[in-house]
Order: C-alpha cells, then sequence, then structure tokens
C-alpha cells in the first residue's frame, strides 16, 4: 500500500491551448487532485500514465500550474516521447503522481515582485499569482515565440501589470534582453524580488544580470531527471561551491547568485 | 507464506532489496512506503571521500532502459555513518552499504571504517561500475583484481557480510564470480550495468557527457538472468539478481534460476513505491502460481532433458 504521496489519478482532461503552427504543441492536462494538504508555486510533480509500457520508463516532471481544489492543472509543451504520448491521454485515463516536490518561489507579500517567463516557464506563474496575498505588488514580463494565445497569458494579466514580446527574428531577441536588463536594473534598485522560469538560455540571460545589477533573483531550472526524489543524481546542477546538487530536490528554485548555469 | 530469507549471516524478511545508486540512502523514498517492509536497502555507492561525479548530463532515457553516468557521486563514508545512517531503521532492515574505491588497499580501508558499524548488515563491493576512469570496471574484467579487492574487504570487515557485485561487460561470468567466491565472498551480486552509448543526430553529440555508460532497465533482463543462472552454477556461495527487474513475474525468474533473493533498480524510477509493493506482489504471484514456499522455488528451473 503505498503512501499518499505517490498516487493513481484520474485524467479529467486534456485540452489543446492557442494556435500554433503544430496543433496541441501547447496543452492543458487536467488531473483529479490528489489528497494533499496543499502545494506552494514553483513545486512540481512527476507523472507517468499508468498505461505506459516499459519502453518508456520515466516519468515525467512538470511545474504545477494551478488547482482550484477538485482539479490539478498542468500546463505542457510537447517536447518529445514523453510529453507527445501525454497530450493523447484521454478523460478517463490514470496516471501515476507524486508530489508535490521541490521547493518554492519566495513570497514576499509587500515587495515589488517582477514575474520573468520565458514561453512556457509562464506555467508556475499562474499559481503564483493566483495565491498570492498582494498580486497588486505582482508584474509580469514574458518573453514567447508561439502566438500569445499557446499560454495563458491573457488569464494572468488580467491580475497583475503585465508586458509580453515575441522572438520572431533575430533582432527580436536583442529588444527582449534589452528589455530584460532594464527591468531587472529597475528592481534591482527598489530592492525588489526577482523570480524567472524558462529554458536555460533564459535563466542565464536572467543571472547574468541578477549578478550584474546585485538583484535579488530566483531562477527554476528544468532538467532531466529519473526519480524527482533525490535518489538517481541524474538531474544535478552545480551550486555556487561547485558542488553537484540535485535539481529535484534542492532546488527546482535557486537563488541567481547560489548555482552554475 | 514464509518470504523469509537468510544467507551467510545476512537476515533479509524477504528477497526484496533495492539496488545501490537508485535509492539514494533509503530515506529519500520513505514517504512513499515503510521502508521497513523491504528485505534490505542497498544504499548508495560509497567512497572513502566525498566525490563530485561526472559532468552533466549523465542519464538519458533508451527503449526499455536509460544510461547513466553518474560517477559514484556520494558524500563520503563518515557522512553516511554519521549523518545517513542514524536515521534509517536498520534494526528492521536490512541495510547494505555498498563501496566503491580505486585500489584493493582503498577497498580494504574502507571496509575497516565500516566493519564496526552496528547498523550495517552487509558490505556489497563494487568492482563494476563502468562510469569511472578508476577502479570500476577494470577490477569487475580482471579476475586476479576481484580476488584481490574481495580478500582485502573480507580481511578488513570483521564479521560483516561481504556480498561482491559484479559485471556483464566480461567473457565469462562465471569465471570473475569463481574468482570472487576464492576471494572470500559471501555471497555475490550481479549484473551491474551493461556498456552502452546514445547519440543525439541533430546535435551530433552524445546523449552523456561521458559518452559510455551504464544501461539499465527492462532491456538488459535477459543478459541478467543468463549471466546469474551462469554464476549460480559456477559458485557454491549464494547469488542476488539484479538487472530489469519490473515486475514481480521479472523478480522470481531470478529466483526460479537459483537467486537468493533480488535488488531492484531502475524501476524504483517507474514509481517510487515499486519496491514495496513489489513485496506483496511477489508473494501473490507465488501462490497463483501453486509454489507452496519461496525456499522450494527458488532453483527449481527444469532444463530440457
Amino acid at each position: 500500500m503505498s503512501l499518499r504521496n505517490c498516487r493513481t489519478v484520474k485524467v479529467l482532461d486534456v485540452s489543446p491551448v492557442g494556435q500554433s503552427k503544430s496543433p496541441g504543441e501547447l496543452f492543458e492536462l487536467r488531473l483529479q487532485y490528489p489528497d494533499w494538504d496543499g502545494w506552494k508555486p514553483g513545486q512540481f510533480v512527476m507523472i507517468r500514465p499508468t498505461g505506459w509500457e516499459l519502453d518508456l520508463l520515466w516519468a515525467r516532471p512538470f511545474s504545477i500550474c494551478s488547482s482550484d481544489g477538485e482539479s490539478l492543472t498542468l500546463f505542457i509543451q510537447n517536447m518529445g516521447r514523453g510529453t507527445s504520448r501525454i497530450g493523447k491521454l484521454k478523460s478517463g485515463d490514470t496516471v501515476t503522481m507524486w508530489g508535490p516536490l521541490g521547493n518554492s518561489f519566495a513570497v514576499e507579500p509587500e515587495t515589488p515582485t517582477l514575474l520573468l517567463a520565458g514561453g512556457i516557464g509562464i506555467a508556475p506563474f499562474r499559481g503564483y499569482v493566483e495565491q498570492h496575498p498582494q498580486p497588486e505588488n505582482l508584474k509580469l514580463f514574458m518573453a514567447h515565440r508561439l502566438p500569445l494565445d499557446c499560454y495563458p497569458y491573457a488569464l494572468l494579466s488580467k491580475s497583475v501589470s503585465s508586458h509580453c514580446m515575441i522572438e520572431e527574428k533575430p533582432e527580436d531577441l536583442d529588444r527582449i534582453i534589452d528589455t530584460m536588463r532594464d527591468r531587472i536594473r529597475e528592481y534591482a534598485a527598489q530592492d525588489g524580488l526577482i523570480l524567472s522560469c524558462g529554458p536555460t538560455p533564459f535563466m542565464r540571460t536572467v543571472q547574468r544580470f541578477a549578478l550584474e545589477f546585485k538583484a535579488r533573483a530566483q531562477v527554476s531550472l528544468e532538467n532531466r531527471m529519473a526519480c524527482g526524489v533525490g535518489a538517481c543524481l541524474g538531474c544535478v546542477t552545480k551550486d555556487g561551491e561547485g558542488h553537484h546538487v540535485q535539481v529535484c530536490t534542492r532546488g527546482p528554485v535557486f537563488w541567481a547568485d547560489k548555482v552554475e548555469l | 507464506m514464509d518470504m523469509h530469507v537468510s544467507f551467510g549471516g545476512l537476515d533479509l524478511k524477504n528477497p526484496v532489496m533495492t539496488a545501490s545508486g537508485t535509492f539514494g540512502f533509503g530515506m529519500e523514498f520513505a514517504p512513499y512506503g515503510d521502508l521497513t517492509k523491504l528485505g534490505g536497502i542497498v544504499a548508495k555507492g560509497l567512497s572513502l571521500k566525498p566525490r563530485e561525479g561526472n559532468p552533466m548530463p549523465r542519464i538519458t532515457e533508451t527503449p526499455c532502459g536509460m544510461l547513466n553516468a553518474i560517477g559514484i557521486q556520494n558524500p563520503g563514508v563518515e557522512y553516511f555513518i554519521t549523518k545517513a545512517l542514524p536515521y534509517l531503521p536498520w534494526k528492521k532492515v536490512a541495510v547494505i552499504a555498498n563501496l566503491y574505491a580505486c585500489d584493493a588497499a582503498e577497498f580494504g580501508e574502507l571496509a575497516g571504517v565500516l566493519a564496526g558499524e552496528e547498523g550495517v548488515a552487509a558490505l556489497e563491493v563494487n568492482v563494476s561500475c563502468p562510469n569511472v576512469k578508476e577502479g570500476g570496471i577494470a577490477f569487475g574484467q580482471d579476475p586476479a583484481q576481484i580476488a584481490k579487492v574481495t580478500e582485502a574487504v573480507k580481511k578488513w570487515a570483521g564479521n560483516k557480510h561481504v556480498m561482491v557485485k559484479l559485471s556483464p561487460n566480461v567473457t565469462d561470468i562465471g569465471v570473475c564470480a569463481r574468482a570472487a567466491a576464492e576471494g572470500g565472498a559471501d555471497s555475490l551480486s550481479l549484473i551491474n550495468t551493461l556498456s552502452g552509448m546514445a547519440v543525439d543526430i541533430r546535435k551530433r553529440k552524445p546523449c552523456i557527457a561521458n559518452v559510455i555508460a551504464g544501461l539499465s532497465g527492462p532491456a538488459i533482463k535477459p543478459v541478467a538472468l543468463r549471466c546469474v543462472y551462469q554464476a549460480v552454477k559456477a559458485v557454491d556461495i549464494p547469488v542476488v539478481g539484479i538487472g530489469g527487474i519490473a515486475s514481480a513475474e521479472d523478480a522470481l525468474e531470478f529466483i526460479l534460476v537459483g537467486a537468493q533473493a533480488v535488488q531492484v533498480g531502475t524501476a524504483n524510477f517507474l514509481r517510487p513505491d515499486f519496491a514495496f509493493n513489489l513485496v506483496d506482489e511477489i508473494e501473490t504471484l507465488l501462490g497463483e502460481i501453486g509454489a507452496t514456499s519461496l525456499d522450494d522455488f527458488r532453483g527449481s528451473l527444469q532444463l530440457p532433458l
């Protein structure tokens, strides 16, 4: 009999989000809410469809996007064999899920807080905004490649001040980087908090400017992982002292000055 | 059904152990099951001094398996003794320390450090890691070195049970098994990972920074079963079966060819309560197939005439 941390839960629905060139490239997976006491934004779950044969062994890690007490929503980009199969799940299918795993983003209700999202990295910020006691102190900046309606941006922009930039051509990237630099400098000057999630190059950019301006910034890392519980040592990154540390249990959220990217 | 297993002074309440490197120090899995339900916990590989392991990326998924080149990352034996062992329920479940060192003398020293630790039921000697430049598989492919390392560990292990973990990356597993037995091993465990490789044709790069890595998972089970079968025939000491066990049926296949117990590795990543569930599943399956006891079933493979 497994303890409640690892459960089999039902798929409630799988819904494509937005219109990209590859239909269903981004989708929401809504699962039956597990019997958890709660979770914190930035934490993640491991899920493995119970119908998977042994050709794919590992569960896949996903940030928790949001929940309403009845369901748990994950926001997923179809990136490979695992996520493409997860996107084909149907209502009533079941997945093995364990979590909530890892640490979470800092919450300082009174502090001006900048949320920096790179594409799919917007996922944990939906839950962050929903759970934040003073969302008026939050501001969202998002950089994206797919059409904006592929992301839950409109939903978030109803609750917090927000700004987005699309990267369609090489010069867009320069403008995005310049904007990130300006925003990070601005928040560093007011001792604000900067929280970021996105692809590794995006995290490196955040880290570079956070170190330059001595900003208090957190980066959420994603890494290939097999177990999610700190055992396999496959997801490690280097901490500020050069030691390998598990992203799954010591992260996924790290202070930008305490990790090597 | 009586699931108890006893060999060479090592008492396990059932034949399910967890394989080194796949179960952390055990406590990582405590939120997912009762550790005392297991037959044994083999802790992650320990060296005298902390090791950072290999650079990233160091794991990748392959069809029905995975490759890893962790490189024995561990915080060192003193950390294990002072920080990890006290939190393990070692009075109720056999805790086995897995040892890694660069030469026979260092293996002996490491065994000596652990010899007096009441909470350690046995020492598993890793002469088969494919992911380290020093020692590792080089020992496991040389019968003389296997015997030498085993002798060194036995000399310093006090009254601890010594289990030698063998590599499948050899020409004749029976020769290696006999070398360990002649060195004084109380038991053998096999197999460690098979040497493997994966590449990315788009990036034109290896999937693992170390290039060559160790293959585990269901993909290796037939090789593991063959090795265990051959080792059982080659030596008189007990053999513990490891390699691709992902169901109760898989586990009983190893018992059928003569394994005393099994270790579950990569399947711990299928779901973190896998090993805990396996204990019940083995007992149920034994009943379903009409076995009267684990001992009667063990080694009862009927070969063609």
